[in-house]
């Protein structure tokens, strides 16, 4: 016995179909994105390098 | 607020757009009046910082400059939306959804934050905090839109820059920096004001208690002159504290004469009335144009004086 209020398989919500223009420009930000996070752990790792190597770490900036 | 668009088509942003909304003119300024404080800190103190780290620091300001520029389109998009001036920018054109402003801002404020503390000190990441803080919620939701003095309060947001780099030097904020900080304060009145005599009709519009749209032009008129002589006179204390030499002296005396001169002519002018001619308006945008080249000469001398060793005293200062 099956429910008659159950959808079909073709009615289950389809992934957004972007299109060619959005596609594009939604890999643009994704790169940017990626770029700034590498961007940010290549600082981060910089100033903790420089602190490390300078002497004064983190209970000295406080 | 509503999510409001000014084309019914869909546009998809570019860097450019996002770029747009960090508001890179002011930028600019901001990262230049905190290179100054940063090299003005260093000549005066003696105190080095290592150069990769004042280079991170410098970018976390202009994260934070971004971050508070991003902050204050999300707020104000309803606003954009309505004003000819701001109506391309990259919310009200459909660029850059709302989520994605107030997300971008939100990230890049602890992100700026975070690099500031890392780069240099507890104290200078505080003030950055406080700064955006300042210009996001205290100018933008509070002050922009419920008083004629908006700019003039809201003007501490922008001043900060040069208190920020000195603190990341030094770890204090002596009273140098505080001058510098006092110069942009009393000189963003008479800039903005210049510039909202020109475009009251649109502050009119969207409802923004602009100082010309509450008090008048001729009121306008009479504070801008007022302000451009407390400048004036805060312009030249840092000879008396030794912070400025000669050629800041000469700069800053100078450019300010120039500065005075447009205040006082402005002053006399019909620039934001009805009846105002072509010519009043266009003294009004002159004034505005000089008013950047000001800024921008003020702080160029105090880093030549400290950073290029151009700094010829004039007394022993009072430091």
């Amino acid at each position: 016995m099956t429910d008659q209020n159950e959808p079909k398989k073709d009615e289950f919500p389809q992934p957004a179909q972007l299109s060619p223009e959005a596609r594009a420009a939604q890999k643009r930000r994704n790169l940017w994105l990626g770029l700034a996070l590498l961007a940010f752990v290549v600082l981060v790792a910089l100033t903790t390098f420089i602190r490390l190597s300078t002497g004064t770490g983190i209970a000295g900036r406080m | 607020m509503t999510e409001m668009t000014a084309t019914e088509e869909k546009r998809h942003g570019t860097a450019g757009d996002y770029v747009q909304l960090m508001k890179p003119r002011i930028m600019m300024l901001v990262v230049f009046t905190a290179v100054a404080g940063l090299v003005a800190a260093s000549g005066v103190t003696g105190i080095s910082m290592h150069p990769l780290m004042a280079a991170i620091a410098v970018l976390a300001v202009a994260l934070g400059s971004g971050a508070a520029g991003a902050i204050n389109m999300w707020y104000d998009s309803d606003i954009d939306l309505v004003m000819k001036r701001t109506s391309t920018r990259p919310i009200p054109s459909g660029a850059v959804p709302r989520d994605e402003a107030i997300a971008m801002g939100l990230i890049m404020s602890g992100v700026s934050v975070m690099l500031m503390w890392l780069a240099s000190n507890w104290l200078a990441a505080l003030l950055l905090a406080f700064s955006i803080f300042y210009y996001g919620v205290i100018y933008t939701m509070w002050l922009k839109r419920s008083t004629p003095q908006n700019i003039v309060i809201g003007g501490g947001a922008g001043a900060f820059p040069p208190v920020i780099g000195w603190a990341a030097v030094t770890g204090n904020t002596p009273l140098d920096a505080w001058i510098l900080f006092a110069i942009i304060f009393f000189w963003t009145p008479p800039h903005f004001w210049a510039l909202s005599l020109l475009a009251h009709g649109e502050y009119q519009k969207a409802g923004v208690p602009m100082l010309p749209v509450t008090h008048g032009a001729k009121a306008t008129r009479f504070q801008m002159l007022a302000y451009t002589v407390i400048l004036l006179a805060v312009s030249l204390t840092p000879v008396m504290t030794g912070l400025g030499g000669w050629v800041y002296a000469v700069v800053a005396a100078v450019l300010g004469i120039g500065f005075l001169s447009f205040a006082v002519r402005v002053w006399r002018s019909k620039a934001g009335d009805s009846d105002a001619a072509p010519a009043d308006m266009k003294l009004a945008r002159s004034m505005f144009l000089f008013s950047i080249l000001y800024l921008f000469l003020i702080f160029a001398a105090v880093i030549a004086e400290h950073g290029a060793g151009l700094y010829f005293p004039l007394t022993g200062g009072v430091r």
